[in-house]
């Protein structure tokens, strides 16, 4: 009898990886955490759509150390009165929890643009998310591998 | 009383919009890591971060264990009066460390 | 050497020369870093080790011990009195007769000068202030002395560097002399200098000292590390500045 082994990625798992993000995934225990973003992404947004675009998301594409990644997000936009970004939410694909930060702004910030250090525990997918005045939801993607130090106090 | 670097100008044109770089000492620890009897070590981290401008909130976050230790927070502001500027971070146990700078603004 | 060919004198000599790295070649580890851990150590408003040279800053004014006295009382304005210090260190000790590094000689005066207690190896205040001092001397070039009493010493660290130690049965040379600038797993080898201690590293979201750093090596190639203060950490921490002669210091520098 052929078992599926759930630590391999199915074809299908691959090419909606492939696509980005996808809202509609097909979960197995191995890809928990994938399903657990999304959960979070779908908890922000509601029942609006996440359109891609406007947002920057500054990632290097290999870290040396995933303990510290330097992080930068910035979102065109006037950040007047009436239209500027409300929010901005980081999410994770593979750390424990889902949830990296969220930022709040408004129209003082004068630019919508912020810098962090984010912790990465494994090579995964990046998703920073603006929610703008008008209730939209934009957002953009990066993925990043995750080296690990040589020789440590283990 | 943990250490803090805050960087941003001391003056600035009115409408002018100014960089502010925050850096706080603190392990951030996550509440993931195991100590050597295999027991996790307990979540302790900073999870708030609020910036006040004469008495305005301006700029807030919600940080969570993802966020690295020694948290860096970067972020603009318009300058719109001289006055002051407040930097609070709020801890898992509700503690507060609050840092005030002033800025001149023509 | 009579009668050997020619090619065979050429691959004889390089293979000298590739033992140790020549002054043109010396690279930093700040050189094999990547450019976001460059960015981070480049600006001290954004460098976590600042914290620590802060914190350093503070303490050298604060009065202590039963002498009720500051680094400042004897030592002034550190800009000045420490400028250079750092890359004169590990230096040589002649009540001691032996060399001491710049941690041991801030304790000395603790203990010696202050009437203070010690302060324990990668506690919070020993490295403040010696990231402090340190600090003053950013962008002097590293220039230990070696001669008279001190060539024993620099001997034996010589020895420890070259000697093959651990399960793993490799030397310090064998990566850091042989094989600097290539992969081992993810992370590039860099030459091993100690230009900017104590530093920043990502791994401990920490500063650390030298001797720390020296330790994570001997884990590494699985040896028991020497400990904190030893007399062989002690000579290979003068043998390393020795071999870093020339190049600049950075403390507080980043690192992975």
């Amino acid at each position: 009898m052929y078992v599926r082994h759930s630590t391999l990625p199915t074809r299908r798992m691959i090419l909606a990886a492939a696509a980005g993000v996808s809202l509609a995934p097909s979960v197995t225990p191995a890809r928990a955490t994938e399903a657990t973003m999304v959960e979070a992404i779908r908890a922000l947004i509601g029942e609006s759509t996440l359109q891609r675009g406007r947002v920057k998301l500054e990632l290097p594409t290999i870290v040396e150390n995933g303990n510290t990644v330097s992080l930068t997000v910035s979102v065109e936009s006037p950040m007047s009165e009436t239209d500027h970004v409300a929010s901005i939410h980081i999410f994770n694909q593979k750390n424990p929890q889902p949830y990296v930060a969220a930022f709040n702004l408004g129209p003082r910030a004068g630019k919508a643009s912020i810098s962090t250090r984010i912790r990465l525990a494994d090579s995964q997918r990046v998703v920073a998310i603006a929610r703008l005045n008008d209730g939209s939801f934009w957002s953009s993607s990066a993925d990043v591998i995750v080296t690990l130090a040589a020789c440590t106090e283990q | 009383m943990a250490r803090v670097l805050i960087n941003l100008p001391s003056q600035a044109k009115r409408g002018e919009i100014i960089e502010i770089k925050t850096l706080i000492a603190h392990p951030m620890e996550s509440g993931y890591r195991l100590d050597n009897t295999g027991a996790a070590i307990p979540r302790d981290i900073i999870n708030r971060f609020v910036c006040t401008y004469n008495g305005e909130e301006v700029f807030s976050a919600e940080l969570f264990p993802a966020i690295a230790a020694n948290p860096f927070i970067a972020f603009s502001t318009v300058a719109t009066e001289s006055g002051e500027l407040v930097f609070a971070w709020t801890d898992d146990h509700g503690k507060t460390q609050t840092e005030v700078r002033q800025i001149i603004v023509e | 050497m009579r009668g050997l060919p020619l090619p065979a004198l050429i691959v004889a000599a390089m293979a000298t020369a590739a033992a140790e790295t020549a002054p043109e070649a010396q690279r930093s580890g700040y050189d094999f870093a990547g450019r976001e851990i460059r960015a981070m150590q480049d600006d001290d408003t954004t460098n976590p080790g600042m914290l620590w040279v802060m914190q350093g800053e503070t303490l050298w004014a604060k009065k202590t011990g039963a002498a009720d006295r500051s680094c400042a009382d004897c030592h002034g304005d550190a800009r000045i009195s420490m400028k250079g210090a750092a890359a004169r260190y590990p230096a040589f000790d002649a009540a001691l007769d032996r060399p001491v590094d710049l941690e041991q000689r801030i304790n000395q005066c603790r203990t010696e000068r202050q009437h203070a207690q010690s302060l324990a190896w990668e506690s919070e205040d020993l490295l403040a202030l010696t990231a402090f001092v340190a600090h003053q001397s950013r962008g002097v070039p590293i220039a230990v002395r070696t001669d008279e009493q001190l060539r024993p010493f620099f001997a034996l660290g010589n020895e420890l560097f070259h000697r093959r130690e651990g399960q793993l049965n490799l030397s310090c040379s064998q990566c850091h002399d042989d094989n600097w600038g290539k992969r081992l797993a993810g992370s590039v080898i860099p030459q091993g200098h100690p230009t900017g201690y104590p530093l920043y590293r990502l791994e401990w979201q920490s500063l650390g000292s030298l001797q720390r750093r020296l330790r994570n090596c001997m884990i590494g190639v699985r040896a028991a590390p020497y400990e904190y203060s030893a007399p062989e950490a002690v000579a290979l921490e003068l043998y390393l500045m020795e071999r870093a002669s020339g190049m600049p210091i950075e403390t507080p520098a980043v690192r992975p």
